[in-house]
């Protein structure tokens, strides 16, 4: 496998073939560890942070954690692949911006991602399709096991596992969910929900994670609190009550929507779908806001004819880095969004 | 078409009845959101929000005396002014002030009650041990002191496999 092979469809967890697909468009599980006997990044010199990347790669490969998997020194590599790797929630954004040594090692069918000298040695991730945030947890726990076997972590039974920030001590462990509330934003109801969230200690991001603007109505939900709770906790309240009441309201809204103003639901699906299938030009957010109401006519039966896991592709196929690996060359912006009016006309052809 | 208010384009149509009368409203995002018919979605950088977290949480300015880790030299204060430590024995070193940090962090808690490594780990003295024989390794060759630093290579790889 090689990263030229990623940009032409999207991961597995976005198939949209998951549990509850047509609200939780993914799950992800996400484990900080740091090695012990190492400094943190903030003060590792430039020889440990080699010394730490090259044992965490070979420990890593050594671990047989996956089939094929593909290490990319992200030092070295080119800042559009690097933003790839962003846009296909392999690595953050501060992992393709910083500095120095620092890669990825990623699985051939991109559910499993280990972020190296990040904000911590080590972040691995298990992206998931739908809500299945149990089996996602469970990969990540074998996962830091077997990782385990070959590395010590910095760990005390007081404070769990210690990472560079103490938001993330103890299990390390974040959970999110990827929601897609389309209801709750047209019924103006989404600033409860982020009101709740914000007492249950959890936060709201976009579709990008930090500091991303929740473009396209995707929220992604995710604990705060990672002291003083079991993995188990944390997900069973997940799994159990935060989520699936989520996914309750956003249907309540739904519903009444259709109940109540089925009119004027419709024209904004079918308007959306007509700019999409008809647009010579699109901007990247206008796509993701038209895709929005798209993916809700699916998910109500307002449209039949074009599967889900087509308008979740086209989340991730039409962003910049994308368009332009698609392309084969760097485009200006008005060259990406004749691009991106093209490509998304096809996809839609039905 | 533009919004009912100024000269921006109108990107939120609404059509409500009230008392049986039909008010169509045509605004852009920025008097949707006055009128309360939109909502802003807020994006601070969750970096900024920790720092100031960080910063707000994190007790008292330094005094006269400022609290340094002893094996990875950082102070307290840029800790708070990065929100990362240095190493993991700054926990043990500011462990006073950190803990209502923590507290405020993590719902009250103080204390670990999730996953063990299956493996027992290596104690924290010899954690600590390790980190600050590569400190002191770093330095030996930084000023060029080769002979110290083959020496402490040598402890550290013996410390390594204990």
């Amino acid at each position: 496998m090689s990263l030229g092979d990623l940009p032409k469809h999207a991961g597995t967890w976005l198939s949209g073939e998951g549990p509850q697909g047509d609200v939780v468009l993914s799950s992800r599980v996400r484990l900080a560890r740091n090695i012990a006997g190492f400094p943190f990044l903030s003060t590792a010199t430039e020889s440990q942070r080699n010394e730490l990347l090259s044992l965490a790669q070979k420990r890593i490969l050594d671990a047989n954690l996956a089939q094929d998997m593909l290490w990319i020194d992200l030092a070295d590599s080119p800042k559009l692949d690097r933003q790839l790797l962003v846009e296909r929630h392999l690595i953050s954004r501060q992992h393709c911006h910083s500095d120095g040594p620092r890669g990825v090692a990623v699985s051939a069918d991109e559910s499993l991602a280990i972020m190296v000298n990040e904000e911590d040695h080590l972040r691995l991730q298990i992206l998931r399709s739908g809500m299945q945030l149990e089996d996602a947890y469970k990969q990540a726990d074998q996962d830091d096991d077997k990782l385990e076997r070959h590395v010590d972590y910095a760990y005390t039974s007081q404070l769990g596992y210690l990472t560079a920030c103490p938001t993330n001590i103890g299990t390390g462990i974040r959970v999110s969910v990827m929601l897609h509330l389309p209801g709750l934003k047209l019924t103006g109801e989404i600033e409860k929900l982020k009101n709740a969230a914000k007492d249950m200690h959890l936060a709201i991001r976009g579709f990008y994670g930090e500091g991303s603007d929740a473009v396209g109505d995707l929220f992604q939900v995710s604990n705060q609190t990672t002291l003083g709770k079991t993995e188990k906790q944390l997900l069973d309240d997940f799994q159990d009550t935060i989520i699936p009441q989520m996914i309750e309201y956003e249907i309540k809204s739904r519903n009444a929507l259709l109940e109540h103003r089925p009119t004027v639901l419709d024209d904004k699906i079918f308007r959306a779908l007509g700019a999409l299938s008809n647009a010579r030009l699109l901007g990247k957010e206008e796509t993701l806001y038209l895709l929005s109401y798209v993916r809700l006519g699916v998910s109500l039966k307002r449209i039949d004819d074009i599967p889900m896991h087509t308008l979740n592709e086209l989340y991730l196929l039409t962003q910049p880095a994308h368009l332009q690996k698609i392309a084969g060359e760097r485009l200006s912006g008005p060259q990406r969004r004749e691009l991106r009016a093209n490509f998304v006309r096809q996809h839609l052809k039905v | 078409m533009k919004c009912d208010h100024c000269d921006n384009l109108a990107t939120v149509h609404l059509i409500e009845i009230k008392g049986g009368k039909k008010i169509e409203k045509h605004l852009c995002e920025e008097h949707a959101i006055k009128e309360g018919v939109a909502v802003k979605v807020q994006s601070a950088p969750i970096n900024d929000l920790l720092e100031k977290f960080v910063l707000k949480h994190s007790g008292p300015e330094a005094t006269d005396e400022p609290l340094l880790c002893p094996s990875c030299d950082t102070t307290y204060d840029q800790f708070r002014k990065n929100g990362v430590l240095g190493c993991p024995d700054c926990y043990s070193t500011f462990a006073e002030p950190l803990k209502h940090l923590l507290e405020r962090a993590h719902e009250g808690a103080s204390k670990h009650f999730g996953k063990v490594p299956q493996r027992a780990g290596i104690d924290e003295i010899r954690q600590q041990r390790l980190i600050r024989l590569r400190r002191d390794l770093e330095d030996a060759v930084t000023q060029e002191q080769y002979e110290r630093a083959a020496q402490i290579r040598d402890e550290l790889e013996e410390a390594e496999i204990d």
